[in-house]
């Protein structure tokens, strides 16, 4: 579904942030990256649907190579990428089902958007995209009135209306509280399973990571430093991408808690 | 701050002695200037004249009292002159302003090196200059009359408007309008979804401020012949006509008392 | 499928417009566009005159090209001389006036009275228009600079008592409330209480109300208050759109320069 082929990232200040990575995911698979602060994981995300210029190398998303496109093209295939972000990033005084409807902006003309004339078949989708996560009776509310944990369910929905074959998703759960967090990401991936979307998760909580994906890649400066599934996840290898530290705790609590709710 | 030694004891001081020194030395350069400044001024003014000013000033209050009310009929025409040029020389002045503002903030700007200069360069030259000496010149060009009052209005708000919107599109959130371009959509509706909506209170607000400046403004520019009441202001004095100036002052001074409530509501509801 | 999914699909959705009242909205739309027709008609726009007058707009444009800085430099000279001198000598004057009245108009730390006649004052002098003063000063205290530096000067009160007040309202209340703690007189909190924290910014403000004042004491000269502005009043009398554009190329220059430094002398002390 989506291949990165050898992709780099030199920034202008000359600090590498990727360094040949090659990835592929596989139609409906979710995939966690995990990495330190820096490790270049908000990079990869951002230079698959170009928001990031890569240097070099390829990404190649179904039969489109992404890397090569002219504007219009890329544009083109952007609605094809949902996007989830960090702190929401909805557009604060723009109501919710606005947000929502702002992922069908690749699908409609410039007139139609400004004056929020949407076509029946796109409100229709945004009401029952809502309704999947419970906030439809807030549709008419402004999106800064709304809890963090409700706003990262406007900017899932706004990221599903495309109608994606990939979620790009930069650190969901960074901005919200442990219980919120875990119904985020059980959300996510519940959706990519209904859908069968492909997904990249960036997360930096590796237990979270590890409860809900069935792949994991770790990222250390830029390469990639660990391909394979929770399980393998051995404190060996979270040295490897973190340095040293004691483990062990990470990794038991995961197994003690799998079904506890955090209060 | 500084800790000395004197006779073996601490003193605490503010500073130390250099800064200490350094500080009475600009205080004296300032005086000096200021004293000379002072002279420059009082070397042309007749001073008989000052200290004749108490009676002169009495003199002119007893023949302005009381106000000749009933020229208020022949006020009402060019109050309304002042009102709409006030207006409509915002609007004319936010409609040029805004594209100046996207062209001159560094992260809407088509071009950094080309369109950025020439945006800050009209912001520049339109706002450094006052309004009535637009209106001075205007009149020359375009002849005496509301309409050029209405040209220097909104020649001189566009570099003041222009420079507050530029400061607020600056200060927007990137992040929103990084995630209405990952949706895929164009260049203009990511203007209209991502920033348009974020900068739309510094709008309003901006709109209603300079709305209420102008309002000032456009009450003296009759002065130069540019329209308005400032024009009857202008008539009056020049005929020594002290009751109707008394009468006008008191109606610029009630309109500005007006524009200033009306701007401070429309701004709270907004806001 | 909830049932408020139910009521909601297959119906048209519109964005809940700004002001929710349609009564409201719809007097608010109406009576906007009668004033704008209104006021559009009452502009007259002679505009045989115009299409003559773009012959000497264009004039000026080109006079803007080819600056006359030489055959009237004396008067340029002095009449800048004079402005700057106006300026700077309203500001000091105006700062000195005004500390003791913004802080009787802050009402945390003023009594009522003294605050009700300090506002007052402030209310009357950001009233009155800069050149309706000057007017009113030239009258009474004939042509020349003391009537632009007393019109200056008064205007700087109002600028600067209000936002020194305001200043004082907002400040931090438990560093000047930890210093009256110590049971220090009136004075005392002051300068150790107050002093310290508003002094940054009214060093901030002053600085950029000498550019303001600059600025205006350009046009006080239109109407006999002193300063350039009565070199291009004559300038533009005459017809002479190269001094003209000379003294303005000379305002914006002083004015930008101004600018600048109050930027650098603002980011230094704050």
């Amino acid at each position: 579904m989506l291949r990165l082929e050898k992709l780099t990232k030199v920034y202008k200040t000359g600090d590498k942030a990727l360094n040949a990575v090659d990835l592929e995911v596989p139609k409906g698979q979710v995939l966690a990256l995990i990495g330190p602060s820096g490790a270049g994981k908000s990079t990869l995300i951002r230079c698959i649907n170009r928001l990031v210029e890569p240097t070099s190398g390829t990404v190649r998303l179904g039969d489109v190579e992404l890397t090569g496109l002219g504007l219009g093209g890329l544009r083109r295939e952007r609605r094809r990428m949902g996007m989830i972000f960090q702190e929401y990033a909805l557009v604060e005084r723009l109501t919710v089902m606005e947000n929502v409807l702002s992922g069908r902006l690749g699908y409609v003309g410039f007139w139609r958007s400004f004056l929020r004339k949407f076509p029946q078949s796109d409100v229709d989708e945004a009401f029952r995209l809502l309704d999947r996560v419970g906030l439809v009776d807030m549709a008419d509310k402004r999106a800064d009135e709304l809890s963090g944990g409700q706003r990262q369910r406007v900017g899932i929905c706004r990221a599903l209306i495309q109608n994606p074959s990939v979620l790009l998703v930069d650190e969901p759960t960074a901005s919200l509280d442990p219980k919120t967090s875990r119904q985020i990401m059980r959300l996510i991936v519940e959706l990519c399973e209904e859908r069968k979307l492909a997904a990249i998760v960036n997360i930096h909580d590796v237990a979270l990571a590890q409860m809900f994906v069935s792949r994991i890649v770790g990222l250390k400066l830029g390469t990639m430093v660990f391909d394979g599934a929770p399980s393998d996840l051995t404190e060996e290898v979270l040295t490897r991408i973190y340095g040293d530290e004691d483990w062990s705790e990470t990794i038991q609590k995961v197994d003690e808690d799998e079904e506890v709710d955090v209060a | 701050m500084a800790i000395t030694t004197i006779d073996g004891q601490k003193v605490w001081q503010r500073r130390d002695r250099n800064t200490q020194l350094r500080s009475w030395a600009l205080w004296l350069v300032g005086t000096a200037i200021f004293m000379w400044c002072w002279q420059q001024i009082s070397a042309v003014t007749t001073w008989p004249f000052f200290w004749d000013a108490p009676r002169i000033a009495a003199d002119i209050g007893g023949r302005a009292m009381p106000p000749r009310w009933s020229y208020m009929d022949k006020l009402w025409a060019p109050l309304w002159d002042t009102l709409n040029i006030a207006t409509l020389g915002t609007v004319m002045a936010l409609m040029m302003a805004v594209p100046v503002a996207f062209m001159a903030a560094r992260n809407t700007t088509p071009s950094a090196l080309f369109v950025r200069p020439i945006a800050l360069l009209i912001i520049v030259s339109t706002r450094s200059i006052n309004s009535l000496i637009w209106a001075l010149l205007l009149v020359k060009i375009l002849g005496p009359g509301v309409f050029a009052g209405l040209v220097a209005i909104s020649i001189r708000s566009i570099g003041f408007c222009a420079k507050l919107l530029y400061e607020a599109i600056e200060e927007i959130d990137e992040s929103q309008v990084e995630a209405i371009t990952a949706t895929g959509a164009s260049r203009w509706q990511v203007m209209a979804y991502g920033i348009v909506p974020q900068i739309m209170p510094a709008f309003a607000g901006i709109a209603v401020f300079r709305w209420d400046i102008n309002l000032r403004e456009s009450t003296v520019l009759g002065l130069v012949g540019a329209g308005g009441i400032g024009l009857q202001l202008q008539g009056s004095l020049n005929t020594l006509a002290w009751p109707q100036v008394s009468l006008i002052l008191l109606v610029i001074l009630l309109a500005v008392v007006v524009s200033e409530w009306v701007s401070a509501k429309v701004r709270g509801a907004i806001i | 499928m909830s049932a408020a999914l139910d009521e909601r699909l297959g119906k048209p959705w519109k964005k809940p417009p700004f002001i929710s009242s349609p009564g409201l909205r719809w007097t608010l739309l109406i009576g906007s566009v009668i004033y704008l027709i209104l006021a559009m008609n009452s502009i007259e726009v002679n505009w045989s005159r115009v299409y003559r007058g773009l012959d000497r707009g264009w004039q000026f444009v080109v006079a803007f090209a080819n600056p006359d800085f030489t055959s009237r430099a004396a008067e340029i000279k002095d009449g800048m001389i004079e402005s700057a001198v106006m300026a700077l000598t309203s500001t000091v004057v105006g700062i000195a006036i005004s500390i003791p009245i913004g802080l009787g108009a802050a009402r945390n730390i003023s009594i009522l009275p003294v605050y009700l006649v300090c506002r007052s004052i402030v209310a009357v002098s950001r009233a009155l228009n800069e050149i309706v003063v000057a007017i009113l000063l030239v009258a009474i205290f004939g042509f020349g600079p003391l009537a632009g530096f007393l019109t200056l000067s008064f205007a700087t009160i109002g600028f600067l008592s209000k936002l020194l007040a305001e200043e004082i309202e907002d400040m931090d209340k438990v560093q000047a409330e930890a210093v009256r703690a110590t049971g220090a007189s009136w004075l005392q909190r002051y300068v150790y209480g107050i002093h310290p924290q508003v002094v940054p910014r009214l060093i901030g403000l002053s600085i950029y109300r000498l550019d303001i004042n600059f600025r205006e004491s350009a046009v006080l000269g239109i109407v006999g208050a002193g300063g350039i502005g009565a070199t291009l009043n004559t300038a533009f009398d005459r017809y002479e759109f190269d001094t003209a554009a000379a003294i303005l190329l000379v305002i914006i220059a002083v004015v930008m320069v101004l600018e600048y430094l109050s930027g650098i002398i603002r980011a230094r002390v704050q």
